[in-house]
């Protein structure tokens, strides 16, 4: 089996990178999606080119006659990242054979949100990674539609208020669960898929290249909270990712060509289990949550605890740890 | 240029379509398989699996991704070809016009065919009707040369750096698609040449330098940005001058293929059949138009005075040939494959209708919506139109504006 090159840097060289995703884009104050673009793009390897679905990210750093990429880039709509990135793969292709282009390699990175990747868009990523497009996909989840108003997807979570799962008096939020999409696309048995999260950022870049450096496709599930729609503090949006990953709501690991690895932040949890904090502590840093607190609406967090704990298990299973 | 010595060999409209696009030296064609499918893919692929092209075929899974792939592909300065029919252009809906919105001139080839529902898989231009807004050059052809030729000129006539605009060529669905015909071929390299290696535009990016019209890492240009209320509409406005310098274009690049081939099809914007000293006159657009030819020939031979329009680009709209062709003549039947459910008439009668408002001798005009699902068009059926308007010509009156024809009633 083909292994992944150990790519490194230091935080110096880092430091040293040109920004290809500039600053002074229009994302809000707290954008935890803005800092993950800025970071895979801080992974590009040589000359590469991004395409963007309709969401969050395409508005904030686009606007006519304004741009926040210095590389060339490309939107056409919200369904369709995974055949954007196919197009251009199959136009850099054919003309580097016909010698239209430059004799080099050009990588390939489309980035949509959860609405973009678990709802509308699963169709166009499924077909794009059967048919073996050579490109990374970073799916950028901030967990709802937030463009247009924090309506809920398929990547929120139970129990979350959202526009369009209001924490009523009888429904409290989302009853359904998140979408499992990191393993549905390892269940397309691609060569590389990987889970990230803007708090641990040496680990999403390092990730980040590997997808790039992959011969086929590859995707990226970066976890990136969003201060309006999770009604929380935007100098926390670091802070509550990492909670997100020491509850183990989102643990971090990766599946190369479909084996399944903790990566070091989530494997130290399942080595030493007394360091697993409960879930609660992750669901009170936002107002999303707040309804789930009432005294009537304990069920949902026990359930949401045993679902977190179901999946947690699954996982180590899959990683042959428990 | 003088006429290039051409080979003849049987073709129905499909693999016409599909030979067109082998000598095109096409780099990417994306396609997907949705009912009612037709065999311009099929063909290709077998071109692809034979190595006979040099060309990245993707298939998709949507027609949707279709689209998606080749406006992609082309904005990274490929040439790109798609075919669909029916539900499948219906789907491609909201990317037709991100394909003219970013200005990617993608070539698609549109076997007109019902669109559901009930579900038919049979000739009408209910689909490409059904998109005359999304910013697309529509060229339809009346039989299987006509496609040949027609696919040809289209990739000279969006890759235009004046026009830069995805082009649509309609045949129709059985009656070309399916239908073998001797077809005239041109030899590889005199298409090659034809069409020659797609250029892009300079266009200025957002540091106000001039950089090539595609995705270059050498120079990052941002296609498809958020484009609000300061400066939309100024976009809109250039596909409007576009579809405008189309209508140059698109008689430059028919009348040069014309010497090499031999062949023409009136002005390549309009053909008008024994019209000049025509009263009536029927317009139409298609492979209908062979059939009314028939019928202008017999009338003649009976001394009656009949001739047809055929609109051959029905976007962008050749207004002044429809003026001077129509203004004059008694009585003209619009004929519309397609029906606009509650409007008055079909697409093609308000566009005729609308453009010689203005003519002072403007003839009387009646619609005639038929052949809706791949019902039948007989010769009968379009003399007994012309009966209807001799008498309109002598009486000046109209019964009914707008009928319903070949159809239990």
């Amino acid at each position: 089996m083909k292994r992944l090159s150990e790519w490194k840097f230091t935080s110096k060289e880092f430091a040293q990178t040109p920004e290809k995703f500039a600053s002074g884009h229009r994302a809000c104050a707290g954008c935890g999606p803005a800092i993950a673009l800025r970071l895979v793009m801080k992974a590009a390897r040589g000359p590469i080119i991004a395409t963007n679905s309709t969401g969050c990210m395409e508005v904030v750093s686009t606007i006519y006659p304004y741009t926040a990429w210095k590389i060339p880039w490309i939107h056409t709509a919200f369904e369709n990242v995974a055949a954007n990135a196919s197009g251009i793969e199959a136009a850099l292709k054919i003309l580097r054979k016909k010698g239209r282009i430059k004799d080099e390699h050009v990588d390939v990175v489309a980035f949509a949100g959860d609405g973009g990747t678990f709802d509308i868009g699963i169709q166009a990523l499924s077909g794009a990674v059967e048919r073996g497009h050579d490109f990374l996909y970073v799916l950028y989840d901030n967990e709802a539609y937030m463009n247009t108003g924090i309506q809920r997807s398929s990547g929120t979570p139970m129990g979350a208020w959202t526009t369009t799962s209001p924490a009523g008096k009888v429904i409290p939020g989302k009853p359904e669960r998140k979408k499992p999409i990191a393993d549905i696309m390892v269940a397309h048995e691609m060569p590389y898929v990987a889970t990230a999260n803007i708090a641990y950022w040496k680990d999403l870049v390092v990730k980040a290249r590997k997808g790039m450096e992959v011969n086929g496709p590859a995707f990226l599930h970066a976890f990136a909270p969003c201060p309006r729609g999770w009604r929380s503090e935007t100098e926390k949006t670091v802070e509550i990712a990492r909670l997100a990953v020491k509850t183990c709501v989102f643990p971090l690991w990766e599946a190369e060509y479909g084996e399944y690895k903790l990566s070091p932040q989530s494997k130290v949890i399942a080595l030493k289990p007394e360091k697993k904090k409960p879930v609660e502590t992750y669901l009170k840093t936002q107002r999303r949550f707040k309804h789930l607190f009432k005294p009537e609406n304990k069920h949902v967090l026990e359930e949401i605890q045993s679902e977190v704990d179901r999946r947690w298990q699954k996982l180590l299973k899959a990683c042959e740890i428990a | 240029m003088a006429k290039v010595e051409q080979k003849i060999v049987p073709l129905n409209g499909d693999t016409a379509v599909a030979y067109a696009v082998k000598q095109c030296d096409v780099d990417v064609v994306a396609a997907y398989p949705i009912t009612p499918q037709t065999i311009i893919v099929e063909k290709f692929s077998e071109y692809v699996a034979d190595g006979e092209v040099d060309t990245a075929f993707v298939c998709v899974e949507s027609e949707h991704s279709a689209m998606t792939c080749s406006i992609t592909a082309s904005a990274t300065g490929a040439r790109t070809f798609t075919a669909t029919a029916s539900a499948g252009l219906a789907l491609m809906h909201e990317m037709l016009g991100v394909a003219s919105g970013c200005r990617t001139p993608v070539v698609m080839a549109v076997v007109n065919r019902a669109l559901s529902a009930p579900i038919n898989i049979h000739c009408d231009h209910s689909d490409s009707m059904a998109e005359r807004d999304m910013g697309w050059i529509q060229i339809y052809a009346e039989n299987s040369q006509e496609t040949y030729d027609s696919i040809i000129q289209a990739f000279k006539i969006a890759e235009n750096l004046e026009v830069m605009l995805p082009t649509m060529v309609g045949l129709d669905g059985f009656v070309l698609s399916h239908t073998l015909e001797n077809v005239s071929i041109f030899p590889d390299e005199v298409v090659k040449k034809f069409v020659g290696t797609r250029q892009v535009p300079r266009v200025m990016n957002h540091e106000g330098e001039l950089v090539p019209f595609k995705l270059d890492p050498e120079n990052p240009l941002t296609i498809g940005p958020l484009d609000l209320h300061d400066y939309y509409f100024e976009h809109k406005r250039q596909q409007e001058e576009a579809m405008r310098k189309a209508l140059d274009v698109i008689k430059q690049v028919h009348d040069e293929y014309a010497k090499q081939s031999g062949r023409s099809y009136g002005n390549g914007l309009v053909e008008a059949y024994r019209l000049d000293d025509a009263e009536i006159a029927a317009v139409c657009i298609g492979s209908t138009a062979g059939t009314v030819k028939t019928v202008v020939d017999e009338l003649r031979e009976n001394g009656i005075k009949a001739g047809l329009l055929r609109i051959r680009a029905f976007r962008p709209l050749p207004v002044k040939d429809i003026i001077s062709n129509l203004s004059g003549k008694k009585a003209v039947a619009v004929m519309d494959r397609a029906c606009s459910f509650g409007g008055n008439g079909g697409p093609m009668f308000h566009e005729i209708r609308h453009s010689v408002y203005d003519v002072p001798d403007r003839p009387h005009l009646v619609n005639y919506i038929y052949g809706l699902g791949g019902r039948d068009t007989p010769p009968y059926m379009i003399d007994s139109i012309y009966k209807e308007l001799q008498k309109i010509a002598e009486t000046g009156e109209i019964e009914n504006t707008v009928q319903f024809i070949g159809l239990r009633e």
